[in-house]
């Protein structure tokens, strides 16, 4: 029964690197927005940790700080902030595409058959988002180690 | 097992999500409005939850993401395995976890907040 | 194993009739209900512009290995039987010109997150159950077959065939559920193809069934399972776009479209 009903790919059909070039920057833009759900997640967890610091008085605090105040420090909040953008920007696409919005009109479909949903103004908006993470992250950057 | 409808489970995740959004573009912004190493200054940081207003919005903050957070969490633990006890135990797994940070950080906000540091 | 194909080989080259090209053909073979093995059979096979893979596939199985196990029956992409990974890309073996892979070799493999029956055939029950469960019929109280007035039909006007005829296209050649990534973790998901239908039936104003659909893909692996990776409309030959009708559903439950 398993056998017949079970058979799946696994997390190969998540991961594989493949699976973009087969598929599209929209399975990209799939991957990443899990990836980055679940790193803002650990970020988050962390970050309540870390603040919470703030009752253990002055010297805790700064102690705390200085986990983020060298060059890996900076690097990581860097990646943090990419990972925000990204998933905000992705998200309000998703929200947006999912509530109906932006993925054509029902029609009757003639050959070569395009799929209308899968479009340049989706393809832009995930090209644009990666962008504006590089570009946060960039600014970031030059915030942070001067 | 069903603790809610999923659709409106789904719901709460999108509506948290574009809460989460405004908020925390607020709370970057008072990282960026000053020098952002100021901002983290023990004294900045304390005048910050002493503010009532800002205190609130943290507060807000932190319930919005993590329920946000911890549902998105059980939406891709759903998905990576099956079964009746496997579900409930995401499912309640997540709620407590969502249940504990919000009470880890709402113990930092509301003690700071009151001036017990 | 290399097999040449007669026509191509010397002893039979004065029968040849036009062929001026031929490609090797990898077919991935199993069987599973003998044991676990896997491996791939290499085809020489003549090829014309206009040859298929389904072709080819057919030409292997008439004069060179008469076991390889194929599912086809239209030869022109209806009856949704010959889906299979065509190198690495999903598609419908009879809908696929070799001569537009671009490609001296074709390697041909059953599609992903199905169970293999045998070589290139596929297990579609999950499929088919999930089909079903949506009901996949128009639902009314009053019935087609009417005592007094005999047999008499639901119309539907041009207009509004319009607002579904692209999702009746479907063929349930199961590529997009192959495609989906939900579908490669969640083996309880209902998957794309029958979240498509049920968009299908909702959308049919002859169709009185909203509710009841609603109520069972509004579940813990129903439609929400979907996050728009658009993988499913990527693959489907048929122009279905099954993750527009799966956006498109989801306003129903959003009370965005009632
Ligand atoms: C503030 C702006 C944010 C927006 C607009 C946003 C939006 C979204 C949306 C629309 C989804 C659903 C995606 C889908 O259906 O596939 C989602 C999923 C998710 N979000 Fe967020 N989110 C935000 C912030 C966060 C933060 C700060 C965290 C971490 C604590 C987070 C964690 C997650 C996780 C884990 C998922 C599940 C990922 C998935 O299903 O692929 N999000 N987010
Ligand atoms: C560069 C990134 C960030 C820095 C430097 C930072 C810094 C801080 C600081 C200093 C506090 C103490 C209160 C204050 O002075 O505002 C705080 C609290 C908080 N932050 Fe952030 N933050 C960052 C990003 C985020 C993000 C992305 C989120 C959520 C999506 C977030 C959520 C919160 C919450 C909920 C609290 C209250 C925690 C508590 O008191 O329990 N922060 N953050
Ligand atoms: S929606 Fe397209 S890909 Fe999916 S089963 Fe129907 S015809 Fe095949
Ligand atoms: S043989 Fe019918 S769809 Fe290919």
């Amino acid at each position: 029964m398993e056998r017949e009903t079970g058979a799946r790919e696994g997390l190969k059909g998540w991961l594989h690197p493949g699976k973009i070039g087969k598929f599209g920057i929209e399975r990209l833009a799939w991957l990443l927005m899990r990836l980055t759900g679940l790193g803002l997640l650990a970020y988050f967890i962390g970050h309540i940790y870390e603040t919470s610091h703030i009752l253990d008085g002055k010297a805790v605090w700064d102690k705390s700080l200085e986990m983020t105040q060298t060059t890996e420090g900076h690097l990581f909040l860097a990646l943090v902030i990419g990972m925000c953008v990204f998933h905000t920007g992705n998200g309000i696409r998703l929200l947006i595409a999912q509530m109906g919005y932006g993925i054509g009109k029902a029609e009757r479909p003639d050959y070569p058959y395009k799929p209308q949903s899968i479009n340049m103004k989706g393809k832009a908006c995930i090209y644009a988002t990666l962008g504006m993470a590089a570009l946060a992250m960039w600014y970031g950057m030059a915030v942070m180690f001067t | 097992m069903m603790v809610l409808r999923e659709s409106i489970i789904m719901k709460i995740h999108y509506g948290t999500a574009i809460g989460a959004l405004f908020l925390t573009v607020i709370h970057i912004m008072m990282r960026l409005t000053q020098d952002f190493h100021e901002s983290l200054q023990y004294e900045n940081v304390i005048a910050n939850y002493e503010s009532v207003g800002y205190a609130l919005l943290l507060e807000l903050l932190l319930i919005l993401i993590s329920v946000h957070g911890f549902n998105g969490l059980r939406v891709i633990l759903l998905e990576m395995n099956q079964g009746p006890t496997y579900e409930k135990v995401v499912t309640y797994g997540c709620l407590a976890a969502m249940a504990g940070l919000i009470t880890y950080g709402s113990r930092t906000i509301i003690m700071t907040s009151m001036g017990m540091v | 194993m290399v097999t040449i194909h007669p026509k191509l080989s010397n002893e039979l080259s004065q029968t040849v009739v036009s062929s001026t090209k031929s490609v090797k053909l990898k077919i991935k073979r199993s069987n599973p209900n003998v044991n676990s093995d896997e491996k791939f059979d290499e085809f020489v096979v003549p090829i014309e512009k206009w040859t298929t893979v389904l072709d080819s596939l057919l030409d292997v199985k008439s004069y060179l290995d008469h076991s390889v196990g194929i599912r086809y029956s239209c030869r022109q992409a209806s009856c949704g039987s010959c889906g299979m990974k065509i190198n690495g890309k999903l598609g419908l073996a009879c809908f696929t010109k070799i001569s537009e892979l671009d490609s001296d070799t074709v390697t041909v493999e059953p599609m992903d997150n199905y169970p293999v029956v045998r070589d290139l055939v596929v297990n579609f029950d999950r499929m088919i159950n999930n089909h079903k469960k949506i009901m996949p019929y128009v639902i009314r109280e009053d019935s087609e077959i009417d005592a007094e007035s005999g047999v008499r039909e639901f119309l539907q006007s041009p207009k509004n065939v319009e607002k579904y005829i692209q999702f009746s296209n479907c063929i349930k050649c199961g590529l997009c559920n192959s495609a989906c990534p939900t579908m490669a973790m969640d083996k309880s998901f209902v998957g794309p193809q029958a979240l498509a239908q049920a968009y299908r039936y909702i959308a049919d104003d002859r169709d009185k069934g909203k509710n009841k659909r609603l109520k069972i893909i509004d579940e813990s692996h129903g439609i929400w399972r979907c996050h728009f990776a658009g993988s499913c409309s990527q693959v489907c030959p048929k122009g279905v776009d099954p993750a527009m009708g799966i956006q498109l559903l989801r306003g129903y439950l959003l009370g965005i479209r009632d």
